[in-house]
């Protein structure tokens, strides 16, 4: 019997044999500012621990390597994910005492290599299986539980972005609620504007090419230029409309950044409204209206749930959007994810940074993997039984 | 009883429909023919008012269709298009539960109807109602468009173009089974079709439609013995008369006393078919059995080429 070897596999494999083996794993650094000393898997872990990893790597790399089962790919990704988290909190009490509050030690170029590579060996193991939506779901929260149980556990205390986090903890989950609020409550607010809007357009020909060019310009606006352009505005509504300033309208800070996060949402939502609408069968529209169903009972009844896998992606698309987005809304005061984020540019500590991109990355992750599930749950079963 | 009064549609200054009127007797089939572009699926919808006409008022049974809203009009009108027109998100229980969940049925009965119109059309309700419409072949999803159509019990079936779709083997058993219905349901049946085998086969009357008018309107022989312009004549078409003629009436119309061997043709054949039968086996005469089996007498080629002929 030859040995056959997987593709993709191939391409892992060189990957991980790359991170583990050339890159380093973590870096040391006398305080958060001064550049770094990269270390290997061997130099950043107790003796014993890093050749257990280097182990674990090299088991893995054989199973990856392989034409193997599928579940045996996933296990081995999973094993290896659970591994390079574990050892990277021990890297980090490894090098620097826990007394020392000064020093930093971070994940280095290797780890995130690992990390991305087993990553993609997990979603190619978990789109090979074809698990049902809610298994799917059901895997996102078990992933995402796990690295709560280590959180909690504080074997990454030590890790240098948790160290940015244990100086501000209070900030940081206020800021992660106005991320939250500002992401969602855009994509609401676009949601409900622009399902209506999407709908006119459908039925109302001549406005669509108009309403559509008009959404597609504002998309083409630069974040920034767009938050300058409303300055004007909002600052006037605030002085010129009664109540205005007090639910918190004004020239730049929330307001705008929810203002420009909804404009850009719209483009999405109305255009696949109207796509979806488009794409419902002719003969069923013929056929409902033929038979006596209303207009409103024909929308709500056939045209709606005919079109509802297309918007739901669409709205797919304006909520990781809106996630990443919303980053910037720091920039105008607006608050979110992005204030570490910017803070950290300025202040060059990259650990900083990371506070506000990791959650920022895992937030929009979840979202896409809910949200697709969603979609997948509202396919008519036609589709479903297509493919499967 | 369907009145159609004077009925003319423009389109900016394009006329579709120019003032046709036309009475249409209950319980019966009338097909409308013509090329596209005649004028016949807008004539169609004008009766149920999925196209509004520019003048003229058309009567379901004395009552201008005009007194109720289109919608409630429509729900009391059977419409069945090419392409079936299944809802594919719905099974096909819920998509022939339609107009009755519509009309607001109790659930026992939409439950009752949609059986009863299952087996009606040869579809085993454990089978079928749960499935979807994708899960049917093209007959089947067919004959429950039709199912659809007849789901509230109406008077009026509109069909345009149904068995368009269908493959002609499957299309010569829908024709078959629609007539049967039709015959058990008594429903009045008004088709439009660009076929002209499909309007002799199903029609008792036909309206033949040519840019926007109704040129002739007659029952199926009428049209082949007198077409009242050049136009009825180019689509009966010249060499088809004869046959066309035969294939009106049934082998059980032109029986004779005599005995005849052979295999005995149904009662229910058409003439045509009978014509061809005998053709092909070379013979003058075939016996003619009724449903029950019982000889009825016999066709021969010379009684069924004296009906083929040019009536004087």
């Amino acid at each position: 019997m030859s040995i056959r070897f997987d593709k993709l596999g191939v391409v892992i494999a060189l990957l991980v044999a790359y991170g583990a083996l050339a890159a380093p794993f973590a870096t040391f650094r006398a305080n958060r500012i001064v550049p770094g000393d990269a270390k290997t898997i061997l130099e950043a872990l107790p003796a014993g621990a890093g050749a257990a990893l280097l182990g674990v790597m090299v088991a893995a790399t054989v199973v990856i390597l392989l034409k193997t089962p599928t579940f045996l790919r996933l296990a081995a990704a999973a094993a290896s994910l659970v591994a390079i988290a574990l050892f990277i909190g021990m890297a980090a009490t490894h090098l620097a005492p826990p007394e020392n509050a000064y020093a930093r030690v971070s994940p280095a170029s290797g780890f995130w290599i690992l990390l991305f590579a087993f990553a993609l060996l997990a979603a190619d193991s978990i789109t090979r299986l074809k698990p049902r939506p809610v298994v799917r779901v059901l895997l996102l929260l078990v992933t995402l539980g796990g690295a709560a149980v280590i959180l909690m556990s504080g074997l990454w205390d030590g890790l240098s972005i948790l160290k940015e986090y244990a100086g501000r903890a209070d900030v940081f989950w206020l800021e992660a609620g106005r991320h939250v609020t500002l992401a969602l409550g855009s994509l609401a607010a676009s949601v409900i504007v622009g399902l209506p809007l999407g709908i006119l357009c459908h039925r109302v020909e001549p406005l669509r090419d108009g309403v559509l060019n008009t959404l597609n310009l504002i998309q083409t606006i630069p974040s920034i230029a767009l938050f300058g352009i409303l300055i004007a505005p909002l600052g006037w509504i605030a002085v010129n409309v009664p109540g205005a300033a007090a639910i918190g309208i004004r020239g730049i800070g929330a307001a705008p950044a929810f203002v420009a996060l909804f404009l850009y949402s719209l483009l999405p939502v109305v255009a696949n409204t109207v796509v979806g609408l488009a794409g419902v069968p002719r003969e069923a529209n013929e056929a409902a209206r033929g038979i006596g169903m209303t207009d409103r009972q024909r929308l709500f009844g056939i045209e709606l749930p005919l079109a509802m896998p297309v918007i739901l992606t669409g709205i797919r698309i304006v909520l990781v959007q809106n996630i990443g987005l919303a980053t910037i809304a720091a920039l105008i005061g607006g608050g979110g994810f992005g204030v570490f984020v910017f803070q950290g540019i300025g202040q060059t500590a990259m650990d900083l940074v990371l506070l506000g991109a990791v959650p920022t990355v895992v937030l929009a992750f979840a979202a896409a993997i809910v949200l697709d599930s969603l979609i997948e749950m509202n396919v008519p079963r036609r589709e479903r039984g297509r493919t499967a | 009883m369907i009145e159609i009064d004077g009925i003319t549609k423009r389109y900016d200054d394009n006329t579709v429909v120019n003032n046709v009127t036309m009475t249409i007797e209950p319980r019966t089939v009338t097909v409308i023919v013509g090329t596209s572009g005649s004028g016949k699926t807008t004539l169609l919808r004008m009766i149920n008012r999925l196209v509004e006409p520019t003048s003229g008022t058309i009567r379901l049974d004395g009552e201008d269709n005009h007194t109720m809203p289109g919608y409630e009009l429509r729900r009391r009108i059977g419409y069945a298009i090419q392409g079936h027109g299944l809802f594919p998100h719905r099974t096909v229980a819920q998509n022939i539960a339609t107009v009755p969940v519509l009309l607001g049925w109790d659930r026992a009965r939409i439950d009752a109807k949609v059986a009863e119109l299952l087996a009606l059309f040869q579809l085993d309700p454990t089978l079928f109602a749960a499935r979807f419409p994708h899960e049917l072949s093209g007959g089947q999803q067919q004959r429950v468009g039709v199912a659809r159509a007849l789901a509230a019990e109406p008077n009026v079936l509109l069909m345009d173009e149904p068995f368009g779709a269908l493959d002609p083997i499957i299309r010569a058993k829908a024709q078959a089974d629609l007539l049967d219905i039709q015959r058990l349901l008594k429903t009045t049946i008004v088709l439009v079709t660009h076929d002209m085998d499909e309007a002799f086969h199903l029609a008792d009357k036909i309206a033949v439609m040519d840019k926007g008018e109704l040129v002739q309107y007659g029952a199926p022989a009428e049209l082949v013995k007198n077409p009242a312009t050049e136009f009825v004549e180019t689509l009966i078409g010249a060499s088809e008369r004869p046959f066309r003629l035969l294939s009106i009436e049934t082998a059980g119309e032109a029986v004779e006393p005599g005995t005849a061997d052979g295999k005995p043709l149904p009662e229910a054949t058409s003439q045509r078919d009978a014509l061809s039968e005998m053709l092909w086996t070379g013979r003058h005469a075939l016996p003619v059995a009724a449903a029950d089996g019982r000889i009825l007498g016999r066709v021969t080629l010379e009684g069924l080429t004296r009906r083929a002929a040019k009536p004087q």
